[in-house]
């Protein structure tokens, strides 16, 4: 199906598309007017200039300056972890929030491409890895870690929506179990040490700042990407899908076609987030992707809040920081973690099912009561 | 007329490519050493009936009110442990499993009265709170309970075991567990078959809108229905931490077997769950007896080619 | 409105002095990190080697070295993840010189592995028994003063030729730390004319035995029987009910406190079950008898005897501390004297000479023990005999233990 079919079909029966969108590409008006329509500037500068605000600079210069205010520890524990996982939970929130396709898999595949790093570059067990250059590896373990999605998407969207849990599910454990009991290909309960991250153009990736800013160039590609993505013509038939297939079976899509390919999509996301955390740990091994880590992702993705692809960061940072410092804030909630995500996880379903995102809009709306709706429903985006 | 020899030929192809193979090892096995084959066959049953008293209840669920109930373990482990407190307590072992079952779809009714039912029609979001129900519920036993095992004391009568031909020696509680399933099975098989209640589950998991416009107080039958389908798994809790005993991670294991369980056989029909616990029993079991390395790889491939070749299951109904 | 002032302002001033004073006052504190599992299903044993740490530490009026020691306790959830996480947090956050731990086989691999990034850190283990941790690329910085899972076997082979099984049927779950139990047991049973005529592999986490109950030959002597924690209690309960009756020697956690004191009716197949281990509760010497007393005296919520864990962190404790004494403190130099303390270090600990190879390694003794009935019906294990000085090698000279290689799924092998 090509581009210029979509947006045909597009033109001609706009009001046939979903109209319960996440994004509002063009039904709300432009209110303000064009301020910069009389300036010289050239035209991608004026576009930037209307959807920037100072919100999203702020933001950009905390995340680049980072590794330079905060301490090594936190650059590489705090930041690359968050951006790491926030990547894998990216691919679930484009996949459940925009396909609404929940797939418990995600960190499956993500596990996947990072097996597939250490056994195609160097591990510490020479008798399986191949010892190919990073830059041979990386590319393989990708493209096989994707195709792999691809084939989980296959066998997921041939049954109902709900299915899709209970099938993702049951095949990331049959996944872990692989990995714990074949010694030949996947080194058992031991999995892979010494799995580093190359050195590349005299930048040691295994240092905390280089490795952020490569943790964060990836994430920085996949939130765009997912941004891009989703006002696109694929994108937006994929929330129609979402919102009501039959309409968009009726209306010639290939609906199969379009979720396998989503599956896809995020396929490929979370076998980068998974190659970056395999480079994290250095090592690993069947825990790493076992039904802790697929709940672990689930629960980052819907804490920050699925409609938008800011809120798999969000809830990542939220997670990394709760582990790494709950437990020195309160006596006692060491041993407890799991009962306390398990009910901040609980209370955000019941409660908020947007997530943090979803509280913070709230609080947005509530503050600027003054403002004009619309202009804050732009802002939203 | 010719579709329909055509699509009895497809079902004797079927039978034929998966059967012929089957019975092939089967006579080898047989031939090689006679008690074990017996032995598995046996054990499979009785794995089967465990696999089948867990799953029954998540399939209604699933079937009735499209609810992926994810803590569905947690409601046996709970069921487990609360039937091991009254069993050490009063020492009789008919009151534990009473008490399991009692306490598990209390806790079902609460969930379905107290959450869910403000949650109708957002499959989605009901599955995400079972998950995090189920998160929060192992902890608080682990918390209570801590990491160590548990173990039951069934009556001295069903206990030790009994002689049987070829397989010489098999435990006798495993023979009952299998006799219990049989008469559970019945008796839900009469519940839905025979009664009222039954008859408006039926018919809410063929179709849920009907059922409300011909005037039944669908409310209730999701309670009712939830009730069983947790009652059951605290059952199964007992009955089966008397054979394998209970610890910490038995919930996130009943769930994914009656997960594989229900896709393999189908969801909303309680025949279905049992063929399909037949099926993953006897490939768990021969697995571990023939193939012990990747026996639990076994059954997930079980569930990848049901999905690949029939989506809704051996006995789905069409979703 | 003046006198408030005045009084804020000296209230300030007061408080400054004495934060400014206030690192004079106090000694010198030295932090040690502490890493155990107090997440998950570990979490009891997670507990007690916290215990065993403490009471080395408070058996030192928690001094070593002229400094004030304060340990910074982090945890994990026994992934290997989850370690490296908590030590990185330790080292590189909480900025402690030195670091205790972890508890289990795998993370202490993930551990020594990190160890390897930070070389003016030593890292000290806490109960983690795997081999690999020392034998394969060992990190100069990684000190275990406790012998490991293959080590916890030796001897015990030579006493199950003894009491006659010579053709043993093994059934073990399938991971590395049973492969070094396995191997250590194999080692000098094979060299002595005993046969393990097939091994069963049961993956981790089965419940359900049955199966490999009804392939267990009818010619064996007796059974090896390799199983932690709730399989250990699984399988013996099954092999009860399946009418099995042949003797069997257990791993050294198969008949260990947990499994003699779960929560149902003690099996009297259990009686006369032989194991062997790094301790035992029965052993009858002075120290033991001391050590058992401080850790009851000092831990009421404890129980009634300290677990393997316990003693594991209490001895690489005790050692960490006597090298600090030992060296007055002086960590400078990237730690060269200490860690040469370290090597050198060498006491008389509750179960055993505590002391390391050249490997960094810990050379001790092993106890071979029979579950037996205390006079008040409860079970324990009776010390039978204690095998001294025990290395990585096995028992065995060092070129045919290098050939041998690290315990498998095949190694070793003695089936004929």
């Amino acid at each position: 199906m090509s581009a210029a079919y979509w947006r045909r079909a597009m033109n001609i029966a706009p009001s046939k598309v979903a109209t319960r969108t996440l994004v509002a590409p063009s039904p709300v008006a432009q209110t303000a007017p064009d301020a910069y329509a009389h300036s010289d500037a050239p035209r991608w500068l004026k576009s930037l200039w209307t959807r920037l605000s100072a919100r999203h600079v702020l933001v950009a210069l905390f995340v680049l300056l980072y590794p330079f205010i905060a301490t090594p520890f936190f650059t590489y524990q705090v930041g690359a972890q968050a951006l790491g996982l926030g990547l894998i939970a990216l691919s679930l929130t484009f996949l459940g929030g925009y396909g609404g396709m929940v797939s418990l898999a995600q960190a499956t595949v993500a596990g996947l491409a990072g097996y597939l790093v250490a056994i195609f570059g160097s591990s510490s067990m020479a008798t399986i890895s191949l010892g190919w250059p990073w830059w041979l590896a990386v590319p393989f373990a990708v493209a096989i870690a994707t195709v792999f999605a691809t084939l989980v998407g296959w066998l997921s969207v041939r049954t109902e929506g709900i299915y899709t849990i209970m099938i993702t599910l049951a095949i990331g454990v049959a996944f872990f179990y692989l990995t714990q009991q074949n010694y030949t290909l996947f080194n058992g309960f031991q999995g892979f040490n010494q799995v580093f991250a190359p050195t590349v153009l005299e930048l040691n990736f295994r240092e905390p700042v280089p490795f952020y800013f490569l943790a964060l160039a990836c994430a920085l590609a996949g939130y765009f990407f997912v941004k891009m993505l989703v006002r696109a013509p694929f994108g937006v038939a994929l929330q129609g899908i979402r919102d009501n297939p039959r309409r968009m079976h009726a209306l010639g899509y290939h609906v199969n076609a379009h979720r396998v390919a989503a599956y896809a999509v995020a396929g490929l996301m979370a076998a980068v987030g998974g190659v970056l955390m395999v480079w994290y740990n250095s090592r690993i091994s069947p825990g790493t992707a076992n039904v802790g880590a697929m709940i672990g992702i689930l629960i980052i993705a819907v804490l920050g809040g699925m409609k938008h692809p800011i809120g798999a960061f969000i809830g990542a940072i939220t997670y990394v920081l709760l582990q790494n410092f709950a437990i020195d804030a309160i006596p006692g909630f060491r041993e407890r973690f799991n009962l306390v995500i398990g009910g901040v996880f609980l209370a955000i379903v019941l409660f908020s099912p947007d997530g943090l995102l979803g509280i913070w809009s709230k609080l947005r709306l509530h503050l600027m009561k003054g403002q004009s709706p619309t202009s804050n429903q732009r802002r939203l985006q | 007329m010719n579709g329909r020899v055509r699509r009895t030929r497809a079902h004797w192809a079927a039978w034929l490519l998966f059967g012929l193979p089957i019975l092939a090892l089967a006579i080898w096995a047989i031939v090689d050493n006679d008690r074990l084959f017996f032995t598995t066959f046996l054990n499979s049953l009785t794995l089967a009936s465990l696999y089948f008293l867990v799953a029954s209840g998540f399939t209604l669920v699933f079937g009735l009110m499209r609810n992926v109930n994810l803590a569905h373990g947690s409601l046996y482990l709970v069921g487990a442990y609360v039937g091991w407190v009254v069993g050490d307590y009063t020492d009789s072992w008919l009151l534990a499993v009473a008490a399991g079952f009692i306490t598990a779809a209390l806790i079902g009714l609460l969930m379905q009265v107290v959450v869910f039912r403000h949650m109708q029609g957002q499959d989605l979001r009901q599955t995400l709170v079972t998950i995090g129900l189920s998160i929060m519920l192992a902890d608080v036993m682990l918390w209570i309970f801590g990491g160590e095992i548990y173990t039951f004391e069934p009556p001295k009568w069903i206990y030790g075991s009994t002689v049987l031909p070829i397989v010489a020696k098999f435990p006798t509680y495993r023979i009952s567990v299998f006799v219990m399933a049989l008469a559970i099975g019945l008796a839900l098989w009469w519940f839905l078959a025979r009664t009222r209640v039954g008859m408006m589950i039926r018919a809410g998991v063929d179709d849920r809108g009907m059922l409300a416009a011909s005037g039944v107080n669908v409310q209730l039958v999701f309670a009712v229905t939830f009730a069983i389908g947790a009652g059951l798994a605290g059952f199964a809790g007992v009955v089966g931490g008397s054979a394998l005993s209970i610890s910490p991670g038995e919930d996130t294991r009943y769930l994914l077997a009656s997960l594989v369980v229900v896709i393999v056989g189908g969801m909303g029909s309680v025949g279905g769950a049992a063929i399909g616990a037949l099926l993953i029993g006897a490939a768990e079991q021969f697995g571990l007896a023939y193939a012990p390395t990747y026996s639990v790889v076994f059954t997930f491939v079980i569930m990848v080619l049901a999905l690949a070749f029939r989506p809704r299951g051996l006995m789905g109904k069409a979703a | 409105m003046l006198n408030k002032r005045v009084w804020a302002r000296s209230m300030l001033g007061a408080a400054a002095a004495v934060a400014l004073a206030g690192p004079a006052w106090s000694q010198e504190t030295l932090k040690i990190g502490l890493l155990a599992t107090l997440e998950g299903p570990f979490a009891v044993p997670g507990q007690d080697s916290m215990r065993g740490a403490d009471l080395a530490l408070k058996l030192k009026n928690g001094m070593a070295g002229g400094k004030k020691i304060e340990f910074v306790k982090v945890s994990s959830d026994a992934t290997p993840d989850k370690a490296v996480s908590a030590t990185r947090k330790a080292v590189e956050q909480d900025k402690v010189q030195i670091m205790i731990g972890p508890l289990s086989g795998d993370e202490g691999i993930a551990v020594k592995n990190y160890a390897k990034s930070q070389p003016n850190i030593t890292f000290i283990n806490g109960s983690s028994g795997a081999q690999a941790t020392t034998l394969s690329d060992p990190s100069p910085n990684f000190y275990r003063f406790n012998t490991e899972g293959a080590q916890w076997m030796v001897g015990l082979g030579e006493h199950a030729l003894g009491k006659g099984y010579k053709k043993m049927f093994l059934i073990s779950e399938d991971y590395g730390f049973p492969y070094s139990q396995v191997q250590g047991f194999m080692a000098s049973y094979c060299a002595k004319g005993g046969k393990v005529v097939d091994k069963a592999w049961v993956p981790l986490g089965t419940k359900d035995y049955a199966s490999v109950i009804a392939k267990i030959p009818k010619d064996v002597d007796a059974l090896l029987v390799v199983l932690g924690g709730s399989d250990a209690v699984n399988f013996l309960t099954q092999y009860e009910q399946a009418g099995g009756d042949k003797p069997m020697i257990g791993g050294s956690i198969t008949v260990d406190q947990t499994v003699l004191n779960f929560k149902g009716k003690r099996r009297e197949s259990l009686l006369g079950t032989a194991s062997a281990g790094p301790m035992a509760d029965s052993i009858d010497t002075p120290e033991w008898k001391k050590f058992v007393a401080d850790y009851k005296a000092n831990f009421k919520d404890g129980f009634p005897s300290p677990s393997l864990f316990a003693y594991l962190y209490y001895i690489n404790t005790k050692a960490t501390l006597d090298a600090l004494d030992a060296v007055k403190g002086d960590l400078s130099g990237g730690q060269k004297a200490y860690r040469e303390a370290l090597q050198k270090t060498n006491f008389k600990g509750p179960a055993g000479d505590v002391k390391i190879d050249s490997n960094r390694n810990g050379v001790g003794t092993t106890y071979i023990t029979e579950v037996t009935k205390a006079p008040d019906g409860s079970f324990y294990n009776k010390v039978v005999k204690s095998v001294p000085d025990i290395t990585q090698t096995l028992g065995l000279p060092e070129a045919e233990f290098k050939k041998m290689g690290l315990g498998s799924r095949d190694v070793p092998d003695c089936r004929k």
